[in-house]
């Protein structure tokens, strides 16, 4: 059975084609204004690598911030439901998930079964997901992308008095003006981000083994900041930014 | 601000200072004065004999003595009076403890309440002060001391630094925001995020959509008003009710609170943004007069 898992989220849309359990074609588009436009894109970037048409695919599940929003026949999992298969099909060892996107933040429990057994989610704060990384880049005039190599460019720990992302900005600033080296503000930046989700991820509860997943974990100056907070090792999946999208397509085999 | 240096900067709201016409300070017993370095702005006032004789009202630079030093030399520009002739000086706000030339530092809480009682008069009992980066809720009695106090220092959502992100957003100058939001028809629905990063977001999707700039303005006020009426209801409103801080003078925010609370507010000609450092000044008096009694 071929089906798809499509993953709308507030900044990609992430597509992945699955066939009797192996994932033959993944695609993801920025979301930009039309989330159903980026979906139909990415859909298409799927198939094209699966060498597969549209009709080829038997069910279309969809998740994700935005998962109301594609036009074409699907079915609606939740973000939390289709993060827990996803993992357990990539990684079943795995207890904890800690799922950071661009505007929220999850922990989620799960069972040697990959059910769900209590989660956490923030998206009402930009402090605890990748906006406030982003917000801070920009502040210290560092592209995204290197911003986590800066931050492990650092020599020393420096606290941010700031959780909210609008007084780190003012305090990034400040930092700025009294010669504070960039690395060592890019540092405390994903500390401060790091230290957010820890204590969401304490509210459920840690158990080993740990995955992060989402956008933040390609930032590697944020997965060192966790790994110091949490002491222990994560589990990063190759495809760390599909899973949503692979447990959709899990289970829209499975009903 | 990153803003200050690239963008047009409509977030720069009005420095300005004033003197009274009517008072000769050289006639005073007592001139004291109370300096309150926000993290925003700042602000120095002058008493004389428990009278408000002049005031400036700055924005914080990088340097917190400085910052305060400045607000104080801008207050006594032209007046005559150098900062030998005041006898006392309390500094409060955020930057409290880096007032050079104060003779003691007291919280902004307790200076509000004390300014706003001289401000709005012996009847006022909860205070909201809207500032730079928090935002408290406070309850006086009638010599204006602090019976409870809420606050709010942790989110932009509810501050003036939040009005400030809006008014760069929409390139509308933070002085005429409130006045522009209620230039609307109909009032839009709220903005639904509570976090002024994602209502940023919000706000250029619906300006996108073709939302005029009054429309999205008076949605994020009334989002601003529901967001502080949450924290006025965790401590009750007890009338007289006043605000004070910068947003105190955005018609936009101010009138909606009003009728989501169904409250008539207390009015006054001064300066809402001094009332921190209008009660700091009035403690220093009190300081003062303590000690030389005290001999």
């Amino acid at each position: 059975m071929i089906t798809a898992g499509v993953d709308c989220g507030a900044k990609n849309v992430k597509v992945v084609i699955l066939k009797d359990g192996e994932i033959i074609g993944k695609g993801i588009k920025l979301a930009g204004m039309n989330t159903n436009a980026a979906a139909e894109e990415a859909f298409q970037q799927a198939l094209a690598q699966a060498g597969l048409t549209r009709d080829d695919v038997a069910k279309v599940t969809t998740t994700g911030a935005g998962k109301n929003e594609p036009t074409f026949e699907h079915e609606i999992v939740t973000e939390v439901g289709a993060d827990a298969r996803g993992i357990h099909a990539l990684h079943p060892e795995v207890r904890t998930i800690i799922d950071v996107g661009a505007e929220e933040g999850r922990a989620i429990k799960v069972n040697e079964a990959g059910k769900v057994v209590d989660f956490a989610i923030n998206e009402k704060c930009a402090a605890g997901a990748g906006a406030f990384t982003e917000a801070m880049a920009r502040a210290l005039e560092i592209p995204l992308e290197e911003f986590g190599a800066v931050a492990l460019q650092s020599s020393q720990s420096i606290p941010m008095n700031a959780q909210c992302a609008v007084f780190a900005e003012s305090e990034v600033i400040s930092l700025l003006h009294r010669k504070t080296p960039k690395t060592d503000i890019a540092r405390a930046i994903h500390d401060a981000i790091s230290d957010r989700i820890t204590s969401m991820v304490r509210r459920v509860g840690i158990e080993e083994r740990i995955s992060l997943i989402g956008g933040m974990a390609k930032n590697i100056g944020f997965v060192a900041s966790l790994k110091n907070d949490l002491k222990t090792e994560v589990i990063i999946p190759d495809d760390y930014q599909y899973v949503g999208a692979i447990g959709a397509a899990w289970m829209a085999a499975e009903e | 601000m990153a803003q200050d240096e690239k963008g047009a900067g409509y977030w720069r709201w009005t420095e300005s200072r004033w003197t009274s016409p009517d008072l000769n300070p050289k006639n005073g017993e007592v001139n004291s004065a109370g300096v309150d370095v926000g993290s925003v702005s700042t602000q120095a006032v002058v008493m004389v004999d428990g009278e408000l004789y002049c005031y400036s009202n700055m924005r914080t630079g990088s340097d917190s003595p400085r910052s305060a030093e400045n607000a104080m030399n801008w207050a006594l520009e032209d007046t005559g009076l150098t900062l030998d002739d005041i006898h006392a000086t309390v500094g409060t706000g955020y930057g409290r403890v880096n007032v050079p030339f104060a003779t003691k530092a007291i919280t902004e809480i307790a200076c509000h309440a004390r300014g706003a009682n001289f401000m709005y008069g012996p009847t006022v009992r909860s205070i909201l002060d809207m500032g730079g980066q928090d935002c408290k809720a406070i309850h006086c009695d009638e010599r204006g001391k602090v019976k409870a106090f809420l606050m709010n220092d942790k989110c932009a959502a509810g501050t003036g630094r939040g009005m400030e992100v809006f008014a760069d957003l929409l390139g509308v100058h933070i002085n005429e925001v409130g006045e522009m939001s209620l230039q609307v028809d109909e009032e839009p629905p709220p903005v639904s995020s509570t976090c002024v990063v994602f209502a940023k977001s919000e706000a250029a999707a619906l300006l996108r959509e073709g939302w005029p700039k009054e429309r999205v303005l008076a949605s994020y006020c009334s989002a601003m008003a529901h967001r502080v009426v949450t924290l006025l209801e965790r401590i009750g409103v007890e009338e007289e009710f006043a605000i004070t801080g910068g947003i105190a003078k955005n018609a936009g925010v101010v009138k909606r609170l009003a009728e989501e609370l169904n409250i008539e507010l207390a009015k006054t000609d001064m300066d809402t943004q001094i009332a921190g450092a209008l009660g700091a000044a009035l403690f220093a008096r009190a300081l003062y007069e303590k000690k030389m009694k005290s001999g």
